[in-house]
C-alpha cells in the first residue's frame, strides 16, 4: 500500500524549499514509498521488547573545553558570499509575503 | 470593541506561558570554540567570531561545550528540577537566513532539566509559585537586520543583512507551565518572574543576563478564560519581549485586546505577536502555518548527554546562596523590617548596601543614604541609583565622618552633594569647601561674643532666667558659622558667657 503520495511531496518540497516538476513529484512519490515500505518492514520485526534507537554507537558525553580556538578568516569568509554589505551577508527581502 | 484592562480583568481569567531563553556567559559557543560574543569577547566586526561550524558548513562537525552543559544543569538545580540522567539533542528544521543550516540543534522530547518550580516574590511581599515545565540547552541564532523598511522591522524592508557572530551562542530555554490563579496580579507576577530568573543567572555566574543587550529575552503567552473553571482559552506568543516593564505592558495589553475580541463574540487567533515599546501594544507576526512543521528528529552528530549523578550532586553542592535565601540572610543581619527590606529590594538599593555596610557604615545609616538622599537625587535625575556617580565606599567614608562627629547631618548632604558632583572622595570636598565642624572654641567664641554684644536684651533675659529666647543666639552663631559649629557646644558656650 502506498503511503506517500503526490501531495505528501509536495508539502514535503515546500517545506525544504525545493521547487519539483510534476514529473518529479510522482517519481519521488514512487522512490520514498519504498523508503517508507523498507522502515515499516523494521518496524514489524523490532518488537516492543527493542527499544528504539536514536544513536548507533553507545557512547555518551563528549565534551569540550570551554576554550576558544581560532575562527575563520573574515574576508576569506567574505568573499564566498554572493552578495555582502558591511561584512554581513545580503540576503533577499525576508518574509515579505507573510502579513 | 476597545476593553480597558482593568475592566477585562474584572470578567476574565488570564492564564500566561512564560519562555525564557537565556544566553549562557561560556567563553566559546555551544557546538565549536568561537569565541562567544556572551562570554567576554567583544566583536569588532560582524561575521568574526565564526567557525565552519558556526556558519553551517558541509561537513563541519559539532561538539558540545561541557561548561554549557554544567550551566544548564546549575540553572536547573537552581530551579527546583529534575536532571535528566540522559538527554540528547535535536534538529528543529526551519528556513531562515539567521540559522545558515537550516536548523536549530536543540532539545525536543528529552530536554536536560523538568519539573521544576519557582517561588516569585511580588513588591508587596506575596509569594507566587511559577511551576517549571522544562529547561533545554539551545543554540541562538544569527542577528538580521532588515533593509529598506520604514523602521527597521521585518515589514516592508527590501533585504535584509546576517551576522553571525551570535550564530551558536549557548542559550538555556525555561519554559514554564501554564501559570493560573494570576487574576489582576498576571502583569505583576509575569514581569517578577523574569526579574526573578535574572537575578539568579547573576547569582549562578551563567550569564551577565543583561536584559538591554538581549541575554535574556522572553516570550510572553497570554490567554483568557470566562473563569478559572473554564477549559483553557486560545493563547497569543508575544516574542522577544525585552525589559521587565514591557513583559508587564505586554501582558495588560494583550489582556485587554483579548477581552474586546471575547466581549464581541469573536475568537481570539493562535498567533505570535511583536511587542511596540512605543506605544506598548502589540501587532500579529508570522502566521501560522505549515512552515511551522519543524520536523525534530535526534541530532545525529551528536551523543547523548548523560550526566552522573556523582557530577550533578557535585554541582548541586557548589550552587551558591541563591538571591531569595540571601535576601532573608541579610534582612536578619541588617535587623529591617518587612517593609523596609522590600523598599531596599524594590529599589534595586541591596548589593549597595550590603557594600556599604562592609565599607564600615551601620546598616542602618546605609539604609538612610541609599533609600533617602541618594533615592532622591536618582530619581530627580531619572537614573537606577547604581548609575549614581558615587561608590558604597564613599558612603561608608561619608557615614565614618559623621560618626567621628567631624560632619553633622546637614553638613553631610552637602559634602555628598559635592562627592556626586565629582569634587572627590568626601574627605577631600570636605576640605575643598572647608565643612568641617568647627570644634577649636577660640573661633567660636569670637563669634558668639559678637553676637551677644548685638543682643543685649537678650542677654538681659536670659541673665534674668528667661532660656526662651537662647535659641535666637543659638540660631544666629550657626548662621554667622554657616551651620558648621556643632549646635550643643554653641548652646554650652553661650550659656557659660551670659553666667560670666
Amino acid at each position: 500500500m502506498s503511503t506517500i503520495d503526490s501531495a505528501e511531496v509536495l508539502r514535503l518540497a515546500a517545506l525544504a524549499r525545493i521547487d519539483l516538476s510534476e514529473a518529479e513529484v510522482t517519481r519521488l512519490a514512487g522512490e520514498l514509498d519504498v523508503i517508507v515500505q523498507a522502515v515499516a518492514t523494521v518496524s514489524e520485526v523490532a518488537g516492543p521488547d527493542v527499544p528504539a534507537t536514536s544513536h548507533p554507537i553507545p557512547l555518551s558525553n563528549v565534551f569540550r573545553e570551554d576554550v576558544p580556538g581560532a575562527t575563520l578568516d573574515r574576508e576569506a569568509i567574505m568573499s564566498q558570499a554572493p552578495e555582502a554589505l558591511d561584512d554581513k551577508f545580503a540576503v533577499p527581502q525576508i518574509l515579505g509575503e507573510e502579513a | 470593541m476597545s476593553v480597558t484592562y482593568e475592566d477585562a480583568i474584572t470578567r476574565y481569567d488570564p492564564v500566561l506561558g512564560i519562555e525564557v531563553h537565556v544566553e549562557l556567559g561560556t567563553r566559546t559557543k555551544m557546538f565549536d570554540d568561537a569565541p562567544s560574543p556572551a562570554g567576554g569577547t567583544e566583536p569588532e566586526h560582524a561575521n568574526q567570531l565564526v567557525t565552519p561550524v558556526s556558519l553551517g558548513l558541509p561537513g563541519a562537525l559539532p561538539v558540545v561545550n561541557g561548561t554549557a552543559v554544567e550551566y544548564a544543569i546549575r540553572i536547573g538545580l537552581a530551579l527546583n528540577c529534575e536532571i535528566a540522567r540522559s538527554c540528547r539533542f535535536a534538529r528543529k528544521n526551519y528556513f531562515y537566513p539567521d540559522i545558515p543550516k537550516n536548523f536549530q540543534t536543540s532539545q525536543y522530547d528529552e530536554p536536560i532539566a523538568y519539573e521544576g518550580y519557582l517561588d516569585v516574590e511580588l513588591a508587596d511581599g506575596t509569594v507566587f509559585r511559577v511551576e517549571i515545565e522544562r529547561a533545554h540547552m539551545e543554540e541562538d541564532a544569527g542577528k538580521n537586520t532588515h533593509v529598506g523598511g520604514a523602521d527597521g522591522r521585518i515589514h516592508g524592508a527590501s533585504h535584509s543583512l546576517v551576522d553571525y557572530n551570535r550564530a551558536g551562542v549557548p542559550l538555556v530555554e525555561i519554559v514554564t507551565k501554564p501559570i493560573t490563579g494570576v487574576g489582576d496580579r498576571a502583569p505583576e507576577v509575569a514581569r517578577a518572574y523574569v526579574q526573578t530568573l535574572r537575578d539568579i543567572f547573576r547569582a549562578l555566574e551563567v550569564s551577565e543576563a543583561r536584559m538591554e543587550r538581549g541575554n535574556v529575552r522572553a516570550d510572553v503567552n497570554v490567554s483568557l478564560r470566562p473563569t478559572p473553571d473554564s477549559p483553557l482559552g486560545t493563547r497569543t506568543e508575544t516574542k522577544n519581549v525585552n525589559s521587565f516593564r514591557s513583559i508587564e505592558r505586554t501582558v495588560r495589553f494583550e489582556i485587554a485586546r483579548q477581552a474586546g475580541i471575547l466581549d464581541g463574540g469573536g475568537s481570539v487567533l493562535q498567533e505570535t505577536r511583536h511587542f511596540h515599546e512605543d506605544d506598548g501594544s502589540t501587532s500579529p507576526g508570522r502566521v501560522k502555518s505549515d512552515a511551522e512543521d519543524y520536523r525534530y528528529f535526534p541530532e545525529p552528530d551528536l551523543v547523548p548527554v548523560a550526566p552522573s549523578r556523582e557530577w550533578v550532586e557535585e554541582i548541586r553542592a557548589t550552587l551558591p546562596e541563591l538571591p531569595a535565601a540571601r535576601r532573608r540572610r541579610l534582612q536578619g543581619e541588617w535587623g529591617y523590617a518587612d517593609a523596609e527590606m522590600r523598599d531596599v529590594v524594590n529599589a534595586g538599593a541591596v548589593e549597595l548596601i550590603e557594600a556599604t555596610v562592609t565599607a564600615g557604615a551601620s546598616p542602618a545609616a546605609a539604609r538612610k543614604w541609599w533609600m533617602g538622599e541618594l533615592a532622591r537625587t536618582a530619581k530627580s535625575q531619572d537614573v537606577s541609583l547604581e548609575e549614581l556617580p558615587v561608590t558604597p565606599a564613599a558612603i561608608g567614608e561619608l557615614q565614618s565622618l559623621v560618626d567621628s562627629g567631624r560632619i553633622n547631618d546637614k553638613l553631610a548632604r552637602q559634602v555628598l552633594e559635592g562627592v556626586l558632583a565629582g569634587e572627590g572622595s568626601p574627605e577631600e570636598v570636605l576640605t575643598a569647601r572647608g565643612l568641617e565642624i568647627v570644634s577649636d572654641d577660640g573661633p567660636l567664641l569670637e563669634v558668639i561674643d559678637a553676637t551677644l554684644a548685638a543682643q543685649p536684651d537678650i542677654v538681659a533675659k536670659i541673665k534674668g532666667g528667661n532660656l526662651g529666647p537662647i535659641g535666637a543666639i543659638i540660631g544666629a552663631v550657626m548662621k554667622a558659622t554657616r551651620g558648621q559649629a556643632d549646635a550643643g557646644r554653641v548652646r554650652e558656650l553661650v550659656m557659660e558667657r551670659v553666667q560670666d
